[in-house]
């Protein structure tokens, strides 16, 4: 026996004792008929050559683990940023298990939203009555101040439509006629998250300002759109201390900061923090509508510019210096406040340390994947640390994307070489890093396999992070933001320079 | 430019709707009217007529090549036919397999996410059958059609198919603005057509619209691909078509939230008319060929 009372092994050694391995090997022989395993490299190995990356790119109706997520877990994610706002997924009830399990892994919180629980024969008849049921019990239990709808594919796919079903539910059905139900459609077969976040945003903003009456009044607040971003927590935090210092009144518009950073002190929060609906109502007389990541708001300022006389502007995630600056020189104009000092000192001190180590980065290779804002700014940062971006991936990346990716890389000596991948999946990227490698990935979790596969080490820095901890507690925007990426960056090579230094013992140094 | 009308033809399977409709539309071209055609039938033969073509590549096919309707331009799917009208076809899957339903939401919502709306005066839909499904009431949606059209004759089931569409109609039009804008009589030649037609129409509680007289130069044109309007447009049946035109344009806004009856009001209906004979009526009948034959 590996183990008993007196020795407990850990699975993972536990496994491969001898016990197991024969147990394996025997399970292997006599119900999966193994090729021998030769045959296995021999077909591992071709996996990764040219003539296999060729058959991979003339893939047509096959995606293998697409970067992204589906419209409601953006949905869901935007809704979460509202003061009281809980989220209703109109459907059957695993969809909302994921986009629960999605946020919780990653944030390490408790994520609520409630589904109307569709079966079979709501399918048949139409969710109708889920619907009605659902926001009565859903706001009897859980006392929400609004409740957002978002709908997954099998809601979309009969063609349920909220407009009607929120109407007769409050005309016909005895639902409360004041209380707010904001509701957007996100049909999971189209677009991505990014785009459920757009529409949800779009809609609870939307659904607040059709009531007001009166043309807007431009004041001298600012509302900001942040996107979905991971690190949202330290990121809007962020945002809300840089603006604060520079004196200017603004709203964000989904601030999920608080909701997914609940401490422990023996109170549940099911709600905490939020755009509350009087900042959603002032928010029409603001004088500007900012969204941090372009492709995370497209409608939303459309709506925005439709509706009042706000200047709107959108930025592609804003990391590093030049993209802060240009995002903080936009604030500036626009409210008329001058960037101060403590702001100038804090990027005096993010390039110098950028300087400082300019040394191990430069000239490095690296990949980057993740949604198409984050691609952009994480890339624009790259080039201005001298880091060579090999491949840019975003699976949902457009055409556009693609375009004004290309127009960034052609402005730096570094990005002369840095192909650009729109529409693209992870099953691409490894046969793109196996015949034209990068020196580290940078993306999500789900970069850890391509780590394990072709041995390139992953640099965790966008949504989903499931295996690491509390990277969200700190930002990524801002000087203070690129501060933090930095350092990840240069762990991750200095890491890596120490571990091929270990065996040699050449150039295994205490300084770097 | 007038605001945008948005109108729909509903009715049963094979009554005449695609030909209706886009006999109706050519003759609305000539009050100087921009239109658009939007079929929402996978069959995808809501245009034919006007494209003087057989079928056009439709949003679905054209989407499933590029790979997802998000990849499509407005120009690849809209297609310019007789005197400028706009044409597109939803399109969808083949019979028997697949969701039709989902293809007309997905068509409506690219078009109008993509503009194709702008700068027009009539949109009109073309959709298939009765409202089964969600995906078929798509058009009667809040912010579509503000008109719906039946187009049905003086047979039982095209009548039975006309009352369940207003049916569907009355659901959305307390959430939304959609109205029942009135009947179209395509004349089949059944018994008291005229009456019954009109008799349903009050029972509706909306008005026939026109009666469309049967004739064969429909056929003749057809088989040429195009309307009659555009095929003989001197004829007394273009004439028709004209008259239907102008009534729908001038019955703008007039629209009503229909008042469906039930299928024993729907016989008894019939039974008053004398089509549908009552089982007294049945016996004695029986009886009377009985006596003769003895």
């Amino acid at each position: 026996m590996p183990q008993n009372a007196d020795r407990v092994l850990d699975h993972a050694t536990l496994f491969r004792e001898p016990e197991y391995e024969a147990m394996f090997e025997s399970k292997r022989n006599a119900f999966e008929c193994p090729h021998p395993e030769e045959k296995v490299q021999e077909i591992a190995d071709w996996t990764k050559s040219w003539d296999y990356r060729e058959k991979n790119f003339n893939r047509e109706v096959l995606t293998v683990n697409p970067a992204k997520a589906c419209q409601p877990l953006g949905a869901v994610f935007a809704a979460a940023g509202f003061d009281g706002c809980l989220s209703m997924v109109h459907g059957s009830q695993g969809c909302v298990a994921y986009y629960r399990s999605h946020l919780a892994r990653h944030f390490k919180e408790p994520c609520s939203a409630v589904s109307t629980s569709m079966t079979e024969d709501a399918a048949v008849f139409g969710g109708l009555q889920n619907l009605v049921d659902g926001l009565t019990n859903a706001s009897a239990l859980y006392d929400p101040k609004m409740i957002a709808i978002s709908t997954t594919c099998m809601a979309e796919v009969i063609g349920d439509d909220l407009n009607s079903f929120v109407i007769q539910a409050k005309e016909k059905n005895g639902f409360s006629k004041e209380f707010p139900v904001p509701f957007a459609h996100t049909p999971a077969f189209v677009g991505s998250h990014v785009n459920g976040y757009d529409v949800m945003v779009k809609s609870i903003v939307a659904n607040f300002w059709t009531k007001e009456e009166g043309e807007p009044t431009p004041g001298e607040a600012i509302n900001i759109i942040p996107g979905f971003d991971g690190f949202a927590v330290a990121n809007n935090r962020e945002l809300t201390r840089m603006l604060d210092l520079m004196g200017v009144e603004h709203t964000l518009l989904s601030d999920v900061s608080d909701v997914f950073d609940t401490p422990t002190d023996g109170t549940f929060r099911m709600y905490a923090g939020g755009t509350t609906i009087d900042e959603i109502k002032a928010a029409r007389n603001a004088k500007a509508t900012l969204a941090l990541q372009q492709w995370c708001s497209e409608k939303t300022l459309e709506m925005v510019a439709d509706e009042t006389s706000q200047t709107t502007q959108a930025f592609n995630y804003p990391m590093g210096v030049s993209a802060t600056d240009a995002f903080l020189m936009a604030v500036s104009e626009i409210t008329g406040k001058a960037i101060p000092e403590s702001l100038e000192l804090e990027r005096g001190r993010l390039v110098d340390a950028m300087t400082d180590s300019q040394s191990w980065l430069h000239g490095r290779k690296m990949a980057v994947f993740g949604d198409p804002d984050f691609v952009y700014g994480m890339t624009a940062f790259l080039l201005e640390l001298g880091v060579e971006p090999v491949h840019c991936l975003s699976t949902n990346g457009n055409p556009a994307w693609e375009k004004k990716m290309k127009a960034l890389l052609e402005d730096s000596p570094f990005g002369k070489d840095t192909q650009v991948w729109p529409r693209k999946d992870l099953w691409h990227l490894r046969s793109l890093l196996a015949t034209e490698p990068a020196e580290f990935v940078i993306g999500s979790s789900h970069g850890k396999f391509l780590q394990q596969d072709l041995g390139i080490p992953l640099i965790r820095l966008t949504f989903p992070i499931f295996d690491r901890h509390h990277h969200h507690r700190f930002p990524t925007l801002g000087y203070q933001g690129g501060l933090r990426v930095l350092v990840t960056l240069l762990d991750a090579v200095l890491d890596k320079l120490d571990r091929d230094t270990e065996k040699p013992g050449i150039s295994y140094d205490l300084t770097r | 430019m007038s605001a945008l009308r948005q109108i729909a033809f509903y009715g049963k399977g094979g009554i005449g709707k695609s030909t209706t409709s886009q006999n109706t539309l050519a003759a609305l071209v000539e009050l100087d009217q921009k239109i658009m055609i939007v079929g929402c039938d996978p069959k995808a033969d809501s245009t034919r007529l006007i494209l003087n073509t057989k079928l056009q590549d439709t949003v679905l096919h054209l989407a499933a090549e590029a790979g997802s309707v998000e990849d499509l331009e407005l120009e690849d799917v809209v297609k310019i036919g007789y005197k400028d009208i706009k044409c597109v076809e939803a399109g969808g899957p083949e019979p028997g397999v697949g969701c039709a339903g989902r293809g007309v939401i997905t068509a409506i919502n690219f078009l109008e996410e993509n503009g194709a709306y702008d700068d027009m005066d009539y949109i009109s839909y073309d959709v298939l059958g009765d409202v089964v499904c969600g995906g078929f009431a798509m058009p009667i949606r809040e912010n579509k059609a503000q008109e719906i059209y039946i187009v049905m004759s003086g047979e039982m089931m095209a009548l039975y198919a006309a009352n369940n569409i207003a049916k569907g109609i009355l659901k959305y039009a307390h959430s939304g603005g959609v109205r029942l804008g009135g009947l179209i009589c395509n004349e089949r030649r059944t018994d008291k057509e005229l009456e019954l037609s009109e008799a349903l129409a009050g029972r509706l509680g909306t008005k026939l619209i026109h009666f469309v007289p049967r004739d064969n130069i429909v056929q003749h044109a057809e088989l040429r691909r195009q309307t009659v309007i555009q095929y003989a447009p001197d004829s007394k049946q273009a004439g028709e078509y004209r008259e239907l035109a102008r009534k729908i344009h001038e019955n703008s806004g007039k629209g009503v939230i229909p008042t469906p009856i039930t299928m024993e009001e729907l016989e008894e209906m019939l039974m008053e008319f004398g089509i549908l004979k009552t089982e007294e009526q049945q016996l004695a009948e029986l009886e009377a060929k009985e006596k003769a034959s003895a």
